[in-house]
């Protein structure tokens, strides 16, 4: 009775899940594996790819860079809101989350109206007579959109790892010997594990898929998948080879978390794997 | 005897303007096992945080040696805790949970190997080295507790109602354990208990606290024989307590009557209270009996009946091995030495009469459910 009600409730999702995952899917497998022009199938869409690896390259360190910053950033952050009054924390918490409140489009835009070299900080800079400072269009300006679009996802997950381990044990290395950094090298960071790879994948992911933030903030050089991708099925024309590039990302960002999980063992508590 | 070892000057305590400490003084032998115990929020456990380092006195101070330690932070203190619900570190296993001390401390590597491993062994816990701490038994979780906190050889172990969430077995094969751990060591003990069952049998000294104030300090005989009050002579064990008037040495006047007893030393015609324990008293016909009453109710307890006994208005409670049918007039016979005389204190007339015997009784389960934070 129980397990048939489960099974009727999960329908819906169920359906959906098929529609727009499984199909698309494998949509994409079959047009990566085929020929643009005769439809037959093929293994040469995946050929060619050592020409796009150095692009590959670049989105993952991007990426990775980008989950760091947000990592240095975010863990102080979420500390500090995990160690206030309840009322404080939510407080905190949902200014953290307003950003989120906003559209991802509009707020990279934003950046270019900051950033460009008639924008608002080069302005002010020009009236101290400094500059004008080209920050727009250069790898730094891509790194802070990605830091700035990304950052909530690391802050959250790190947030509600650190709130959940109990105070008790920081008592129990203090009375075991730990001054504050061993307390928090011994236990709190161990502990808080499964949040820092919630975290990293949370921001990697987006990160290493993003096209919009490249193409906004970016120049010529900082080119990534993403943009390759897209640019495959918008201009290029050349869905195959989209498809092809997808299918090879979703592996690389498999195989990422997949290292990841693997590393914060694969039974604690807390984190969400994604 | 031996040494004094810790010693608490004065101490108190306030959280938001409440008091939850009111001038603590005590002083604590070495190789003691000295109990702390009370109802919940009578401030014992804030009493072993401040030993502990975990919390700093408002006022009053702290000596370890002589020294005074009120600023020295539980990381510099050679005492270690076991603390309530233990607080293993559940990322580690067993092993490194006992280890994690003597690691902090760079004790060599084999070292390490040796003493832990001896430990398992005190605590018969060999074999279970590579288990998670959430694969354990709240027995063996109790356990490594124990063995985390003994390894590195402190002073002074403090306990924190560390046998609170056992089951009763469990619970007395622990106490035998942690006194027998207590004697071969010599570790002073310090500890934490809502039950005075754990403290008469374990302790060697016992402080009753209650509302922030020691109300008696003294060996669990002395305790439970010579309460000092009706707080300590309702808490510790069950007690009539009765309204008095100490005549003159060695004689008491209640209920109309004058009793011999072998108490003295207080002021001709001074209101006291009395206090007779249950089990001290004898049921006889009831010609034969100083006073007689009529039994209220009966409880079967195993060991013996709870029998409630009403004497002119007022409610006994007799504990007795034979039975007595509800309705039976009995007479009672009190000896001299079954007599306790106590000064009045700010809680005489609140405890010691068992009309209301089933409530008082609920009440007493209930403190010992809560936990004291």
């Amino acid at each position: 009775m129980k397990k048939n009600n489960s099974v009727l409730l999960s329908t819906p999702y169920l359906i959906w899940m098929v529609a727009f995952t499984l199909i698309p899917l494998c949509v994409v497998g079959f047009y990566a594996l085929t020929d643009p022009a005769t439809g037959k199938f093929t293994f040469d869409n995946l050929k060619n790819l050592d020409a796009y690896l150095p692009v590959f390259w670049q989105s993952v360190a991007y990426s990775v860079v980008s989950a760091f910053i947000c990592l240095l950033m975010g863990y102080p952050v979420a500390y500090f809101i995990a160690h206030q009054k309840p009322v404080a924390q939510k407080f905190l918490y949902m200014l953290v989350m307003l950003p989120m409140c906003m559209s991802f489009l509009l707020r990279t835009l934003a950046w270019v109206g900051l950033l460009q070299d008639t924008g608002i900080i080069n302005t002010f800079l020009g009236r101290l007579g400094i500059g004008p400072i080209s920050m727009i269009r250069t790898p730094g300006a891509v790194v802070l959109g990605m830091v700035y679009n990304y950052l909530p996802y690391m802050i959250l997950p790190l947030y509600s790892t650190l709130v959940k381990i109990d105070h008790r044990l920081v008592e129990a290395a203090e009375d075991l010997g730990c001054n504050g950094a061993k307390v928090f090298s011994k236990v709190i960071f161990p502990l808080s594990l499964p949040g820092i790879v919630t975290g990293i994948t949370m921001v990697f992911v987006p990160a290493v898929s993003t096209f919009y933030i490249s193409q906004k903030l970016g120049g010529t050089e900082t080119v990534l998948i993403g943009d390759v991708i897209e640019r495959q099925f918008k201009q290029g024309n050349n869905p195959n080879l989209g498809a092809a590039l997808s299918l090879v990302l979703m592996l690389l960002v498999f195989v990422c978390t997949g290292i990841m999980n693997r590393f914060a063992g694969d039974d604690e508590e807390g984190g969400v794997i994604v | 005897m031996s040494k004094e070892l810790i010693r608490l000057q004065n101490l108190t305590m306030e959280f938001d303007g409440e008091r939850i400490l009111d001038g603590i003084n005590l002083y604590i032998n070495d190789h003691e096992f000295l109990t702390l115990l009370g109802p919940s929020g009578c401030g014992k456990s804030t009493t072993l945080r401040i030993i502990g380092g975990f919390l700093t006195p408002t006022d009053g101070n702290v000596l370890f040696d002589g020294e005074r330690i009120n600023d020295v932070p539980a990381y510099r203190r050679q005492i270690n805790t076991v603390f309530q619900r233990y607080a293993l570190f559940p990322h580690l296993d067993v092993y490194d949970n006992i280890a994690f001390g003597l690691r902090v401390a760079k004790v060599p590597k084999d070292e390490i190997h040796e003493r832990v491993t001896r430990m398992l062994e005190v605590v018969s816990l060999r074999g279970y080295e590579n288990r998670k701490i959430n694969a354990l038994s709240g027995g063996q979780q109790q356990r490594v507790a124990i063995a985390r906190a003994l390894v590195n050889e402190p002073k002074v172990l403090l306990l924190d109602e560390p046998l609170g969430a056992l089951d009763l077995r469990l619970r007395k094969d622990m106490q035998n354990e942690l006194k027998r751990i207590q004697q071969a060591t010599g570790i002073t003990f310090i500890y934490v208990t809502h039950d005075q069952e754990e403290a008469l049998s374990m302790s060697d000294t016992i402080v009753v606290m209650n509302k922030g104030r020691i109300q008696q300090i003294g060996k669990p005989e002395d305790i439970y024989n010579e309460p000092k009050n009706a707080f300590v002579a309702d808490f510790i064990g069950e007690s009539n307590i009765l309204d008095g008037v100490m005549l003159s040495d060695y004689r008491v006047r209640f209920f109309g009557k004058t009793f011999p007893c072998v108490d003295k030393g207080f002021e001709p015609s001074e209101p006291v209270d009395v206090v007779i324990r249950p089990e001290d008293i004898d049921i006889v016909p009831p010609a034969e009996g100083s006073l007689t009453g009529t039994v209220a109710s009966v409880t079967f307890k195993g060991l013996n009946y709870d029998i409630i006994v009403e004497v002119k208005g007022f409610k006994w409670l007799i504990q007795t091995t034979d039975f007595h049918p509800v309705g039976a007039v009995i007479g009672i016979r009190l000896n001299p030495e079954d007599i306790h005389i106590m000064h009045k204190s700010e809680y005489s007339g609140q405890f010691g009469d068992y009309s209301s015997y089933s409530a008082e009784y609920d009440e007493l389960t209930e403190d010992a459910g809560d936990e004291e934070e």
